[in-house]
């Protein structure tokens, strides 16, 4: 062995033992890239750049600049104050003429019409007027048509078209938006709506965390607690909704709490209640129905915590002086706090993004966010603001991740 | 060790009036001499079959350090468990302080206990950990405060108080799980293995510190082990465990030199098992006639004429080539095998029909001649050879 300047030789070749050691591992390393490549393609390319084109699309909207280049060019000159000059209006006119041509009038139209309502026939009716126009003065000649483009609160929003950004769809997500000047206000009552949906997200979402907590943390401690060989019964039973298909299940609870439904057939047979009660197609029946889906969500993090607690810290407790009822809350329950946290998270958060079953077993006045996102993209087609809606459910999320990470430490969540 | 002689007669004093109190409660004065524990008739089943525990009796006097040492499975942790109320005995009595524990909870019968696992509560400081049982007493804050100072000093863990159990070694958690045990001063501490999980070094430092500390307290412990040696440094008595009874109740040395059958023989130390048939029984002594080898001379301890037994005789009593006429047992033996272990020497002998027959000698002896294959003469005293029938 030969030693020099810190560096280990293996001697015969002469080649540093760290260069060897390198060598050995890199065809480890290829070996697990290989393995791992497809994986990492398809979370790439269908998780990962749709997440970003949706943070994207939440703040970026360029219809107005690329379909009416002109105009927004010259609009850029303008200072904001009153109505624009002669040669913005001019601009239009070749603009507007060009979306006949394009059929892009109605794009046009229905983007304006997101901020300011009822705007989509003016607009295509004045391209196709436009047409007929071939000398100035346009500002006159297009007030005639419309009286749409005397209004100072129309421009105002062309004006903010000169920027591809814009922070409409975050605002209205949260019930703002720009008004005649472009300063922000308050949505009209008609059209503030989110708020509503946002505290009903998170309301429902804290709900079903609690009612899963206090149901299954019992369950969980009994699991721990239980011989194995009912143990393992027991917690088949817990997992068997995992193997059903949601809509199965939440289709189950529709026909179990229907006006005719079992449930109700047993509580007027019984004479509990006279009148068959509405249990479903109200927040009641979606509570229920998420609060069975996410049921062992919330259990199994609480019940593996709890099966790494040994039983000799009760019997410890008790052999100190504790009362069985004192031993276990001082001593046993501060031990599944780190598994209770988890449970929760992860049902909070699944919660947030339910769309299915509320939809199902919900009113009108229980759909959640996610609702919302699928009502733009499906039949809106307003991108930008199923993006907005999702953008923010995530950074909510991903809040409550770091929220955790910190206080409890992600590592320890495990399933099973 | 060392412990401030005033507050070791603090810790007496506190604890004799804690003695007094309770049995006043009863309503009943206690004896001096009668025994502060009293296990009476005690049977265990725990599937209505096999006994784990059978006719268990055993009384512990106040301050005695009383061990529990048996093979796997001789129901030992079950004893002690039943002692600490977590287990019911399916039938039998026990007695603490004069008081029956028949339908006492565990967390009332005031008995310190310590877990093999140390079982302190990971989310609580050390100091939380011994403030435990002082909290649920509800003690003052101030008077706890000095009981945790003072037991921490027992421990010598002064400086630890903040730490969580995560942040100590396993000899440090073991010292806290003492000083929990005892903090609240209990008349009686019971340990299920304390040590098990320590390496050889620190349990034969425990061994001591435990002892010391049961010394200057004065509290009674009963010890739970499988490890004979454990059990022969600290005890002033151990009870032999087999299969759910006690075989032999007595001191280490007692044990040791007089076993009372073979498998305590067998489990207390080494010694060579010879089998025979006793052929006479004159007062004190026997003779037992080896097939091959003739007639042995022995002490007669559990035997009849005529039965087969098993005779046992510790490895460092057997005299290499004594003198002719010197002793009463005088055979040839063959050495197989020599094993040199730095103070002595084991030498594997074929003798008396027993290839596994040991000797030790000592190493600065002349072992010239001593080598295998060699034919030697070896020789016994009756006294240190016991006759003690078959194992059942
Ligand atoms: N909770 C229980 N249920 C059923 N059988 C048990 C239970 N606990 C112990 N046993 C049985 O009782 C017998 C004695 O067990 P115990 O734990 O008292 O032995 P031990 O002497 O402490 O052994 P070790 O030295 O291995 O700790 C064993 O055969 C064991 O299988
Ligand atoms: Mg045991």
């Amino acid at each position: 062995m030969a030693i020099s300047d810190g560096q280990i030789f293996d001697e015969p070749h002469g080649i540093p033992l760290r260069v060897t050691l390198m060598r050995a591992e890199r065809r480890h390393r290829v070996k697990a890239l290989i393995l791992v490549l497809p994986l990492a393609f398809f979370i790439l390319i269908f998780f990962v750049l749709p997440i970003a084109r949706m943070l994207v699309n939440a703040v970026h909207d360029d219809t107005l600049l690329t379909l009416l280049p002109r105009t927004i060019s010259e609009l850029r000159q303008w200072d904001g104050n009153g109505l624009p000059d002669e040669p913005v209006y001019a601009a239009l006119v070749v603009d507007l003429k060009q979306t006949i041509d394009q059929g892009t009038a109605g794009v046009i139209g229905k983007r304006m019409n997101y901020e300011i309502a009822g705007v989509v026939s003016k607009v295509t009716s004045s391209a196709r007027k436009a047409q007929e126009l071939s000398t100035g003065p346009y500002k006159e000649a297009l007030i005639k048509i419309d009286a749409l483009w005397a209004r100072h609160d129309v421009w105002s929003l062309l004006k903010r078209g000169t920027s591809p950004y814009t922070f409409y769809y975050l605002l209205r997500a949260a019930d703002y938006q720009y008004g005649p000047n472009s300063e922000i206000v308050a949505s009209s009552p008609g059209n503030a709506i989110f708020q509503d949906v946002w505290l009903r997200t998170f309301g429902i979402s804290f709900g079903v965390t609690l009612a899963t907590l206090l149901l299954g943390f019992p369950v969980a401690y009994l699991l721990a607690t239980l011989q194995p060989k009912h143990a393992n019964l027991l917690l088949i039973m817990v997992l068997l909704p995992f193997w059903t298909s949601l809509l199965v299940r939440t289709t189950a609870w529709v026909v179990l709490l229907q006006r005719h439904g079992a449930v109700n057939e047993i509580l007027v047979a019984s004479h509990m209640i006279s009148q068959p009660a509405e249990l479903i197609y109200n927040r009641f029946g979606t509570l229920v129905a998420m609060s069975h889906i996410q049921l062992p969500f919330t259990l199994l993090p609480i019940y593996s915590v709890m099966k790494t607690i040994s039983p000799s810290y009760i019997r410890a407790a008790q052999s100190l002086g504790a009362g069985p009822f004192y031993a276990f809350w001082k001593v046993y329950f501060p031990q599944t706090l780190s598994g209770v946290a988890a449970g929760c998270l992860l049902t909070f958060i699944l919660c947030l993004g339910y769309y299915i079953t509320p939809a199902l077993v919900g009113g009108p006045s229980d759909q959640m966010v996610s609702f919302f996102v699928a009502h733009y993209t499906n039949e809106d087609l307003n991108w930008g603001m199923a993006s907005a809606l999702g953008a923010i459910l995530l950074t909510a999320t991903l809040t409550l991740y770091f929220v955790f990470n910190k206080l409890v430490g992600i590592n320890r969540i495990k399933l099973g | 060790m060392s412990i401030a002689a005033n507050e070791y007669t603090w810790y007496r004093r506190t604890t004799e009036t804690a003695v007094v109190g309770e049995s006043k409660s009863v309503g009943q004065m206690l004896n001096a001499d009668d025994p502060l524990v009293k296990l009476i008739d005690i049977q265990k089943t725990y599937d209505g079959e096999t006994l784990v525990v059978k006719d268990l009796n055993l009384d512990i006097a106040g301050g005695e350090f009383v061990t529990m040492l048996g093979p796997s499975g001789s129901g030992k942790t079950t004893s002690l468990m039943m002692l600490a109320g977590f287990e019911t005995p399916t039938r039998g009595q026990i007695i603490l302080g004069g008081r029956a524990l028949d339908n006492v909870p565990p967390y009332k019968r005031n008995i310190g206990m310590v877990f093999q696992n140390y079982a302190l509560f990971p989310h609580m400081t050390v100091e939380e950990n011994l403030a435990f049982p002082l909290k649920v007493r509800k003690l003052g804050k101030l008077d706890i405060e000095a009981k945790i100072n003072r037991a921490l000093e027992i421990v010598r863990l002064g400086a630890y108080g903040n730490r969580r159990p995560g942040q100590l070694s396993g000899g440090q958690q073991q010292r806290v799980a003492l000083a929990r045990a005892l903090v609240f001063e209990p008349k009686l501490v019971l340990m299920d293995e304390p040590l098990g999980a320590l390496d050889k070094q620190l349990r034969e430092h425990m061994q001591l510190e435990i002892k010391h500390i049961h010394e200057e307290l004065g509290v009674t412990v009963v010890y739970v082990t499988h490890d004979q040696a454990e059990a022969l440094t600290m005890s002033d008595r151990i009870a032999v465990f087999k299969d759910g009874a006690i075989q032999q109740l007595a001191t280490p040395v007692e044990l040791y030199e007089k076993p009372q059958n073979a498998f305590v023989a067998r489990f207390i130390g080494e010694s060579n098992q010879m089998r025979g048939k006793v052929t006479a029984i004159d007062g004190p002594g026997c003779s037992v006639e080896i097939e091959g080898a003739g007639d042995v001379r022995a002490l007669a301890i559990n035997v009849d004429v005529g039965a087969p037994t098993e005779l046992s005789l510790r490895p460092e009593r057997v005299t290499l080539n004594p003198m002719p006429g010197s002793m009463p047992n005088v055979f040839s033996a063959r050495i197989e095998e020599l094993i040199y272990l730095g103070d002595h020497v084991r030498v594997r002998l074929l003798a008396c029909g027993c290839d596994n027959f040991v000797i030790k000698l000592n190493s600065a002896e002349d072992l010239t001649r001593v080598e295998p294959g060699a034919i030697i003469t070896i020789g016994w005293k009756i006294e240190d050879c016991r006759a003690l029938g078959v194992e059942r």
